[in-house]
């Protein structure tokens, strides 16, 4: 059975580490989201996302009306019918939930952002961490490893803590290093976890002055809860993490095609 | 001239007098290898803002190794050789034309090959001034010991919030303290006349390279960053010969053509950009691409207008010299260059500033004092920064670029609420 109302639209996240997927009909309400590894094949990881929302739903591929793409690998889903920067959809996306002025703050698994929405909802700028790992997912991957931590047992781990430690180095492998030396000092795992999701928390505040409303997206914020704790402590003010968080990429660009769409048939009117 | 042949390529139109431009820079590195090979003339090195009409007063052929460095990064030659300056003690993170230029000697090779070279060309002297940076002299300072030659120059102020009649004073004795030197090298003595003669071809030229960027300035541009960056070798390194005043008389009048006919570098141009810092020589045709796809102009820059030198002075040959110098952009304080930004932005006609900041060059990245904050704020245009560097391409991620300047882009054309 299907449910929503056509026409349908669907949006799909081609991260570094996850490929995203949303689906949602006419009245934009979501009807399925999924989040999949993407591994070395972008298109077959994308094609995957976009029949696991679809079988979700009950419907097919051409019941769909315009399937957008964005994220890294947005420019190599050749079955898309168009592309937008996750800049753009994570705003979007955000906006669904929450009116501006507002601050995203969106960590990912290769990159993390900060972008600004006035209280139009315009995007007034953004920030993207520079060409380093410090400050997203893949640095809190090398720490678990470290730790010799599964990466999904760090949240638990650091919730343990006893010690603050700050972590001094800027470079994820100097970190490495530092924390090979914590370890040899003594210093108990959890709280390393613990200054790990601190160190993820500086490098991004590092990006852009962040005041206000401030709303968190991506797979870090989405899986390790500490992260988001650790903002609002930092900017005392309380951060929101939307519903799909992870998804927020995806669903913003679906949302791009469904304003799309409707603007198109606007203008096609007598 | 006859009607423009619309021929373009992904990364815009197509300037038909850049063959006039290979044949007029082949010839500048042709003059240089006879005078090497044939001793015909001594051979000078010269930093590209450097004091030039002096040596060509004296009868220099002159060479310009920052013009080698974006050669060697254009090329990507310089991501293959840096490594070996590097182990020299040549560390990463100063100046990537340096650690290129020198890494390339090192080892034998060259982009100059095509014009016959098998290295950089040997120097009789070597002439630098410090208003860009220190890094020239450093650089300089590797071939006078690798050669024994002699290495002079300006140490210039930098910084400046006005340039002063006494900051004036003390560059002028500095100039005047390189001609023994120059003259001794040259074997012959500094006519007063041949240096007048100098810095009038060198304020025609810098004239001339200003109309031709000032094109820019009509809807649509004339004339992008990109297409500049490749234009402005002769404002570089023939800077004070008739050779580079007859090209730009050429460029003119095709980019005036354009300009009457209301056709544009960038097809359907609808934003319009500034950029401020280096280029990313390694990256440059694929982010003119990659602008032209998203109908961006980038109509203006600091860094092609920085060889326009207004100060020049034909009556005041050495006064005038050190005050252009000066009054460069790259050596002033933050009060001056933004003011500049600021101007430029409205004479331009920009949506939107994009920052290079370059990683191993500090002094041409205008980022790292809060200027694209105060910038956005002064003029409420929307600024981009872009992490890269001029050679060092493992400074610069594709990904990041391309995603930050298409999200820029994005936001410009979603002036409304999401």
């Amino acid at each position: 059975m299907t449910a929503g109302r056509a026409p349908y639209f669907v949006g799909v996240d081609s991260g570094s580490w996850n490929t995203k997927a949303a689906l949602i009909d006419a009245e934009a309400a979501v009807l399925a989201t999924t989040v999949s590894r993407t591994g070395a094949d972008l298109m077959g990881a994308a094609t995957k996302a976009v029949a696991a929302v679809l079988g979700a739903a009950g419907l097919a591929r051409p019941e769909v009306a315009a399937l957008w793409a964005t994220g890294f690998g947005r420019h190599a889903l050749t079955f898309a019918d168009h592309s937008r920067t996750e800049l753009d959809a994570h705003a979007r996306g955000v906006l669904h939930f929450a009116a501006g002025p507002l601050t995203v703050i969106d960590i990912g698994g290769q990159d993390a952002k900060i972008i600004q929405i006035d209280h139009e909802g315009r995007r007034l700028g953004h920030k993207m961490n520079r060409k380093c790992a410090a400050g997203t997912g893949s640095f809190l991957e090398e720490m678990a490893l470290r730790l010799d931590l599964e990466i999904g047992a760090l949240a638990a781990n650091a919730a343990q803590f006893q010690e603050e430690i700050e972590l001094g180095s800027f470079c994820t492998v100097f970190t490495g290093t530092e924390v090979l030396g914590l370890i040899r000092q003594g210093k108990r795992p959890a709280d390393l976890a613990r200054a790990s999701y601190r160190s993820v928390v500086k490098r991004v505040l590092e990006m852009d002055r962040v005041a206000g409303k401030v709303v968190a997206t991506g797979g870090v914020v989405a899986h390790h809860p500490m992260v988001v704790e650790l903002l609002g402590a930092a900017l005392q003010t309380e951060v929101v993490v939307p519903p799909y968080a992870q998804e927020m990429g995806a669903l913003g660009v679906a949302l791009s095609a469904r304003a799309a769409s409707l603007a198109a048939s606007a203008a096609a009117l007598p | 001239m006859a009607a423009e042949n619309r021929k373009t390529t992904s990364a815009g139109a197509r300037l038909q007098s850049s063959e006039r431009l290979k044949e007029v820079m082949a010839a500048h590195f042709a003059a240089i290898l006879e005078a090497q090979r044939a001793k015909t003339a001594p051979v000078a090195w010269c930093t590209s803002v450097g004091p030039v009409e002096l040596l060509r007063a004296l009868g220099f052929e002159v060479y310009f190794p920052e013009n080698h460095g974006a050669m060697l990064g254009a090329s990507r030659i310089a991501n293959e050789v840096m490594s070996q300056a590097h182990a020299r003690g040549y560390s990463p993170e100063i100046c990537s034309y340096l650690t290129s230029d020198i890494g390339a000697h090192l080892a034998g090779k060259t982009p100059l090959a095509k014009y016959g070279f098998t290295d950089v060309p040997k120097a009789d002297v070597l002439l630098f001034n410090t208003n860009q940076c220190r890094e020239v002299r450093d650089w300089f300072e590797f071939y006078g010991r690798e050669w024994n030659v002699p290495v002079v120059g300006v140490t210039s102020f930098r910084g400046l919030d006005e340039v002063a009649a006494h900051h004036v004073d003390a560059v002028v004795r500095q100039l005047e303290a390189l001609i023994p030197t120059l003259e001794s090298v040259a074997a012959t003595k500094l006519s007063a006349g041949r240096l007048e003669a100098a810095v009038r071809l060198s304020k025609e030229c810098s004239d001339l390279w200003r109309d031709c960027l000032h094109t820019a300035a009509t809807r649509p541009a004339a004339i992008t960053f990109f297409d500049s960056t490749i234009q402005m070798g002769p404002a570089v390194v023939l800077r004070g010969t008739a050779a580079a005043c007859d090209y730009y008389r050429v460029l003119k009048e095709e980019l005036e053509a354009r300009v009457a006919a209301h056709r544009g570098a960038v097809d359907a141009e609808a934003f319009r950009l500034y950029w401020d810092g280096m280029p990313v020589w390694g990256k440059l045709r694929e982010l003119a691409t990659l602008f032209a796809s998203l109908r961006v102009s980038v109509v203006a820059s600091t860094y092609c207008n920085s060889w326009v030198f207004d100060a020049l002075d034909p009556n005041a040959p050495l006064a005038s010299m050190a005050r252009a110098s000066l009054e460069l952009f790259i050596a002033r304080a933050e009060r001056p260059k933004q003011r500049y930004l600021e101007r430029m932005a409205q004479e331009f006609q920009v949506d939107g500033f994009v920052f290079h900041d370059a990683r191993t060059c500090p002094h041409n990245s205008n980022t790292r004092f809060g200027m694209p904050q105060r910038l956005a704020a002064a003029t409420r245009l929307p600024v981009l920064t872009l992490d890269g560097d001029l050679n060092d391409l493992r400074c610069y991620s594709e990904e990041q670029a391309r995603t930050n300047i298409e999200g820029f882009v994005e936001q410009l054309e979603d002036r409304g609420p999401l």
